[in-house]
């Protein structure tokens, strides 16, 4: 019984209160790139998941056999194959999908969120609880990507889901009077920032109305390097400094 | 278009329109993490401009190989560690050969190999400059590269400075730290839409 709390812990900690994007600050480049519209944020979304969930899994299963002196190498390796396999199935199966996502497809890899989950967790922990705080990560993550989309495809070109045609037959639906005057900007880079300022702005406020910390950028111990990263000693990171300067 | 002259008008597009940072979003995190002070700002980005340089003289041959055996689908793989293993690479011989070089590059080495801007160029290069290993296309490959670190770098040193003006301003208390940050940095990537259509221009 107690097993099984646990593991729920671990799932719905991804969801709010360790949300990868918002809590933790990880994953910003696709956060910020692909939620031009909702469907290719939950395409991005669903294939991070996927990788998260595999890649966890079997970074836990050999956690005994790699030696911790060449284990980042080794986590690439795996998350690169699974980033891999992904790509190969969205590329068969959803041709369009993958003409939205683009080169951001392949650089699932070095999304933050996957090598710093299986530093921080997968490396250490059952596989069984790792599949489980992959999966709640994921979906956190695609939860978060869908807040953006939602807001800049509304905003930014009047439509919601109107990228579905290239999952199914839909084709999504228009939005009176928005979609006659889309306010452009939303879609475009400064849109992207803006909206993501202001939904981790929604967060930070949320949070402190329960007492948890403002989301910060992920200090040196979430960070994948931090044992191989010289600026760690020499005391230029940014949260060294912040620790300094309390 | 002469030669010479595409090469200049793909080393403006990738600092000016299509920026790494502020128009195809990669590198976010290094342009949000050490953007705080002007030298770490330039330190990190001269080591982004090196790296970016040597991972495509690198790769480019390694994707006619991979081409010529039939194995492109390896290449997100392949990329990744040679990108690593070269990173460590260069770390261990500039500690050893250039010391002052490595103190100024050196510790930003290692933050590099997990960062999205390099893989993406590598990447992109592949995608835009097709995979015909003539030397023609290897300049482009290499311009874009530069073009791109440069692009970086020119993002990271004008944040640097907008971040120092934003210190000491007072900001409402649910907007302080990143989401004021993030903010800022949508209304410098809103000064750098308006170089959009000036390549076409210049070099028409």
């Amino acid at each position: 019984m107690a097993e099984k709390k646990t593991l729920r812990q671990e799932f719905t900690k991804g969801l709010i209160k360790e949300n990868p994007v918002l809590r933790l600050v990880l994953g910003t480049c696709p956060t910020l790139a692909v939620t031009t519209s909702v469907v290719s944020a939950v395409g991005m979304g669903a294939s991070a998941t996927a990788v998260l969930v595999c890649s966890n899994i079997v970074i836990s299963l050999l956690r005994k056999v790699i030696p911790s002196k060449v284990r980042i190498p080794a986590y690439i390796v795996v998350i690169a194959s699974f980033v891999t396999i992904v790509q190969m199935i969205v590329k068969a199966f959803l041709p369009s999908l993958n003409d939205q996502l683009g080169v951001y497809l392949p650089l699932i890899v070095v999304n933050c969120i996957i090598l710093g989950r299986a530093e921080a967790f997968a490396g250490k922990n059952k596989v069984a609880a790792s599949a489980v705080d992959g999966l709640g990560m994921g979906i956190g993550f695609t939860a978060a990507l869908f807040c953006m989309g939602l807001i800049r495809e509304t905003l930014g070109s009047g439509t919601f889901l109107s990228g579905i045609a290239s999952i199914n037959s839909g084709s999504g639906f228009a939005i009176p009077f928005l979609s006659q005057n889309p306010m452009l900007i939303f879609v475009l880079a400064p849109g992207g920032f803006f909206v993501f300022g202001l939904l981790m702005a929604c967060a930070n406020k949320l949070a402190e109305g329960k007492g948890l910390p403002k989301a910060e950028l992920h200090g040196c111990e979430n960070c994948p390097m931090a044992n191989h990263c010289s600026i760690k000693d020499k005391e230029n990171c940014e949260s060294n400094e912040e620790e300094a300067a309390k | 278009m002469s030669y010479s002259k595409e090469l200049l008008s793909i080393l403006v597009t990738y600092i000016l329109t299509q920026n790494f940072i502020l128009s195809k979003f990669l590198g976010i995190c290094p342009f949000l993490g050490v953007s705080k002070k002007l030298n770490t700002a330039v330190g990190m980005s001269a080591a982004v401009i090196f790296v970016m340089l040597i991972a495509t003289a690198v790769t480019y041959p390694i994707y006619n190989l991979l081409v010529a055996t039939g194995l492109q689908y390896l290449e997100t793989i392949v990329f990744i560690l040679v990108i690593a293993a070269l990173v460590q690479l260069v770390e261990i011989t500039l500690k050893k050969y250039i010391p002052s070089l490595y103190n100024a590059l050196g510790i930003y080495l290692p933050l590099i190999t997990t960062n999205c801007a390099v893989l993406g160029v590598v990447l992109l290069n592949i995608d835009t400059n097709g995979y015909s290993g003539t030397f023609a296309n290897f300049g482009r490959a290499m311009m874009c590269s530069l073009g791109a670190g440069l692009g970086f770098m020119l993002a990271m040193v004008m944040f640097a400075g907008v971040r120092s003006r934003l210190e000491s301003c007072d900001v409402p208390k649910f907007l302080k730290g990143l989401p004021i940050t993030l903010v800022a940095a949508s209304l410098t990537s809103l000064s750098f839409l308006g170089f959009a259509g000036i390549v076409e221009n210049m070099f028409s």
